[in-house]
């Protein structure tokens, strides 16, 4: 169980053995095909970028593997194991964890309380224990705020672990949604278009973090749209295109793979903002 | 099972004649009928708004009122028939109508506009219905106690007492057994109804598959904001489709007093749910839905009490609701109010 | 965007609310106030306060019916206000914890009270869960609708059932036992009886410590009182554990909770449990009481009182539902007259409520504290946003 505090070295990025795969996924809604025929993996310690053009199926193959839909065929393994038809919660304590493209905090609750809520994941204690404050309950609690200090600091978050989450500004509320991500402790952190509305030095802020979190152990798959922020952070890129994958490799191998500048990269980097902006 | 077991209270029922079997049959389809036109205003106002209009109900009960008072007023006697007693009744339905068109845009206005400009969440517009609802009832449950503050005790005391029982209706019609096959019976009342409920639905989808007006309902149930930017008037939408549902519940007010013959200030309440059980049970936010969920509702009532005696006959739709949702939660025909489509 | 909600206002000297002054006491200060506080209201019928009493009805059995409203708006808090179920159907968990202490101690059986009581609770708690597994999946506002037709389905169990003995209802439903010492009292508490502001000890007016009698309210409302004290003190101790934070993350936003671990389905069957837990509690003693119940008793006028207490007192706050459930016991007891148009009145204020202060009266923790950052936000604002662009 990979811990914040992990003193295991992190693999080589990209060299590890796979801990998802995605075995010919498709997703079908009605008549709509929004992931099609779909296979990649993602390896321990790794970060890989998922991207590709607007309505290309990324979040619906994140969400595919998160468990919020049932692939209508093929399967995802994860660490060895089929997701199946495991519920959501019972995938995020497999070891996947996310974030929302739209922010989903618990909005009414203290910033110190979403990671709790995170943290709670992994424990136990039930009705009677917090009844009784048995040994158990005590010693969930003091773990429990322990990491949600540990995470609150790493996420810059340390001063405003008592403020709501719904007062947060913008960028703090992003970081609070991976700070309670991290909570789960994840084997898999998903991000979902962490840096929507950031301006570059967000960006660049955000970039130093996603390392940060990698460096420590985990495996990061983000979903983003900025290219420069891909490009500079990930071990390698998926691309997808109308629900297909039409390219994989090192960002090198993207930036000169002829099917994703056509699909992709031909448009610039203005064009892109513009179509993020009308999301 | 050990043979020597009382006999079970079905055994008697375990057999039933054909005859029987026709007359539930019929009288569930006529009972039926009427919850789809009662539902119609759950499904009209969900596929608008996403709410509940719980309030409906007594939307329903207040229609029913009218109709008897309007019965009192022109002095009816029970079967008394001749053209008089159709003008009688056209004056009835029509009474029963406008109150609860009245009262369905009197929730709208108090209980759920301010809700939906706020965009409150829907359990706050459930809660503020639920609270629209329990005055609604209660005052006409307390009628005579709020005549006798007015001091309009002699002058209203006909229509006030006694306001927690039934009150009867008088059906100037007579009651004519129109066909009689072997116990298989078709009573004038019977038909009059569900061929009244059949039409009301007609008319009403027809007016919102066609008119203009009904476009609009039909534009803001697929996508409120697009409809709003195309420049359907949400509000006048909402209150439309507020006073269609309550229209129908009129309708339905007073072909449920042909049927039944009574009414009273808490009569809403079962027949709400039951109404609302309809409107999931086809599809909530479907008009033709409502019908089909009126109707396969009224069968099962009927066949249900059959079965287990009519004691139990709200408990059967009860749990029918629960199967219904939890297995087809939407319901048979699906949500559409938008396609107005079967 | 997600600090629209701030106010305005001009800055004002930071003023601590009473709250944060409570807090900062030392905890054996605070733990007199409390008994100081318990020892209050286990007197407050005795001591009979002029304006406070009720004239037309005995000060002890209203005093019990306000309590056992206010257990019920505990339990209701609950499943309303900590885990986001709108359950209109509240009255059948009551009903049934009435009719199980009926049944088994007078109707068909007579079984021991602590018994029935335990029996009563294990029943209407085994209900919860039958009801709540297969409907707490169902969207909300449905899941209203299915909750007030089990309410109505128990009345109607009750009135048509011949085994519970229809509309004649159950008669000679045991009383808790006394506790005396050889058939007398342990001791007797007499009453203040009251002139004007001058008051008098009553001492030809007692309550007997501890004699269950079919007169004198006030013993049930000490048995009540203590039950209410003991629940409080779970409320508190799993409000502020991991239960409480699953309720109020899956009340919050239920498919991030579930995407962060939290088995939402199970929370929500957990606080429908207990809820129907609370609830049938409070039917049993209630029935205890009576020592009489029909089904009349238990019709969804009830339930709609007892959603007004949560809901007017302020949903999710404990001591919102207690305040919420005296305003809505006690003051139809005190103005007679307005007893027949409670839930006329009563309706009113829901519907004003929704409108005009969806909170409640008693905001919970969590909307109080949202204002008050929001206010100190605003003044740092300025500041943070300006560096930022």
């Amino acid at each position: 169980m990979p811990d914040l505090a992990k003193d295991t070295a992190a693999p080589a990025p990209g060299t590890g053995e796979a801990l998802l795969r995605l075995e010919g996924v498709t997703l079908r809604f009605g008549g709509v095909v929004a992931v099609n025929d779909v296979s990649f993996e993602i390896r321990r310690g790794e970060i890989l970028g998922l991207i590709g053009p607007n309505g290309a199926g990324k979040t619906s193959c994140f969400n595919a593997l998160t468990g919020v839909y049932q692939p209508t065929s093929g399967q995802v393994v994860f660490d060895g194991r089929p997701l199946g038809r495991r519920k959501r919660y019972q995938i995020n304590r497999l070891g996947i964890a996310r974030t929302f493209q739209n922010i989903r905090l618990f909005q009414n609750m203290t910033a110190r309380e979403n990671v709790l809520v995170g943290a709670d994941s992994h424990h136990r204690a039930g009705v009677l224990n917090s009844l009784l404050r048995l040994p158990l309950h005590r010693r969930e609690t003091a773990e429990g705020n322990r990491r949600a200090d540990e995470l609150l600091e790493l996420m810059d978050l340390g001063h405003r672990g008592d403020d709501l989450a719904r007062n947060l500004s913008y960028g703090e509320q992003r970081r609070l949604e991976i700070a309670r991500a991290l909570a789960t402790r994840p084997k898999l952190l998903c991000l979902d278009e962490p840096a929507a509305g950031f301006n570059p030095v967000e960006k660049q802020r955000l970039m130093d973090l996603i390392r940060r979190v990698r460096d420590m152990g985990n495996t990061v798959l983000l979903i983003e749209h900025d290219m420069r922020l891909v490009m500079g952070v990930t071990d390698r890129i998926v691309v997808l295109e109308f629900g297909k994958k039409i390219a994989e490799g090192t960002p090198e191998q993207i930036r000169n793979d002829p099917a994703v500048i056509a699909a992709y990269l031909g448009v610039d980097d203005d064009q892109l903002t513009d179509e993020e902006e009308n999301l | 099972m050990p043979g020597t077991s009382p006999p079970s209270p079905l055994e008697p029922n375990r057999v039933v004649p054909l005859s029987t079997f026709l007359n539930l049959t019929f009288t569930g389809l006529v009972v039926g009928a009427i919850y789809g036109l009662f539902a119609l205003g759950y499904t009209l106002v969900y596929g608008v708004l996403r709410l509940i209009n719980f309030a409906h109900s007594e939307v329903f009960m207040w229609g029913s009122f009218a109709a008897v008072w309007m019965m009192t007023l022109l002095n009816a006697r029970a079967g008394s028939g001749g053209p008089a007693a159709v003008l009688y009744l056209l004056l009835a339905l029509l009474a029963a109508m406008a109150v609860s068109g009245a009262v369905a845009l009197l929730v709208e206005r108090v209980a759920y506009r301010r809700l939906r400009e706020k965009k409150s969440p829907p359990l706050v517009a459930l809660i503020s219905a639920i609270g629209a609802s329990f005055m609604l009832s209660e005052i006409m449950g307390l009628r005579d106690r709020i005549a006798g503050w007015l001091n309009l005790d002699g002058v209203l005391g006909d229509y006030v007492r006694p306001a927690r029982e039934n009150t009867q209706f008088v059906n100037p019609l007579p009651n004519a057994t129109l066909l009689d096959v072997g116990g298989f019976q078709v009573r004038s009342t019977q038909l009059i109804v569900l061929v009244a409920a059949l039409a009301m639905m007609i008319a009403l989808e027809q007016f919102v598959r066609r008119s203009r007006l009904g476009r609009g309902v039909r534009a803001v149930s697929q996508d409120a904001e697009a409809a709003a930017l195309m420049g359907v008037d949400q509000k006048r939408v909402v209150q439309l489709t507020f006073l269609l549902g309550g229209l129908m519940a009129g309708a339905a007010a007073l072909l449920y007093l042909m049927h039944i013959g009574v009414t009273r200030y808490n009569v809403g309440f079962i027949l709400g749910i039951k109404a609302f059980t309809a409107a999931v049970l086809g599809g909530i936010g479907n008009i033709r839905g409502a019908l089909l969920g009126g109707l396969v509702l009224g069968l099962a009532e009927n066949y249900g009490s059959q079965l287990f005696g009519s004691a139990w006959k709200d408990v059967v739709s009860f749990l029918l609701l629960v199967v219904v949702l939890l297995f087809r939660p939407t319901g048979l025909l699906g949500e559409s109010l938008g396609k107005a489509r079967a | 965007m997600s600090t629209s909600t701030t106010s305005t206002t001009s800055p004002k000297p930071e003023r601590r609310t009473l709250g944060e002054r409570w807090a900062d006491l030392p905890k054996p200060v605070k733990i007199v106030v409390w008994l100081a506080v318990a020892l209050f209201f286990y007197a407050l019928p005795l001591l009979n306060p002029p304006l406070l009493s009720t004239p037309e009805s005995d000060f002890g059995s209203v005093m019990f019916t306000v309590a056992s409203y206010a257990l019920v708006a505990l339990g209701l808090n609950i499943v309303l206000g900590y885990a986001g179920l709108l359950d209109l159907g509240y009255v059948g968990f009551y009903a049934i914890g009435a009719y199980t202490v009926g049944v088994f101690g007078s109707l068909h059986g007579s079984l021991p009270f602590w018994l029935l009581i335990v029996l009563a609770v294990c029943i209407s708690t085994a209900s919860g869960l039958l009801l709540g597994a297969p409907t707490l999946r169902v969207r909300g506002d449905y899941l209203a609708i299915v909750t007030l037709g089990f309410g109505e389905i128990i009345r109607l169990v009750a009135l048509n059932s011949e085994w519970l003995n229809q509309s004649r209802g159950i008669q000679d439903i045991p009383r808790p036992p006394d506790i005396t010492i050889g058939g007398e009292p342990v001791f007797e508490v007499p009453r203040l009886l009251w002139d004007g502001l001058t008051a008098t000890v009553d001492l030809g007016n007692t309550s007997a410590f501890l004699e269950f009698g079919l007169l004198d309210g006030v013993p049930y409302y000490w048995l009540a009182l203590s039950v209410i004290i003991l629940v409080l003190l779970g409320d508190v101790l799993l409000q502020d554990s991991r239960v409480g934070r699953a309720w109020e993350a899956t009340r919050e936003d239920e498919e991030a909770a579930e995407l962060n671990g939290v088995p939402t389905f199970r929370y929500k069957l957990l606080a429908f449990a207990m809820g129907a837990f609370i609830g049938g509690l409070s039917g049993a003693l209630f029935a205890a009481r009576q020592g009489a119940i029909n089904p009349e008793t238990f019709t969804v006028q009830l339930s709609m009182l007892f959603l007004a207490a949560v809901v007017v007192g302020g949903q999710g706050n404990r001591w919102g539902a207690l305040v919420g459930a005296a305003v809505v016991a006690y003051l139809p007891e005190r103005f007679r007259e307005f007893a027949d148009f409670r839930v006329v009145v009563f309706g009113l204020l829901l519907l004003l409520l929704a409108n005009f202060r969806p909170q409640g009266l008693l905001p919970p923790r969590r909307a109080r504290r949202a204002q008050r950052a929001g206010k100190r936000l605003a003044e740092l604002e300025g500041t943070e946003e300006g560096a930022r662009a």
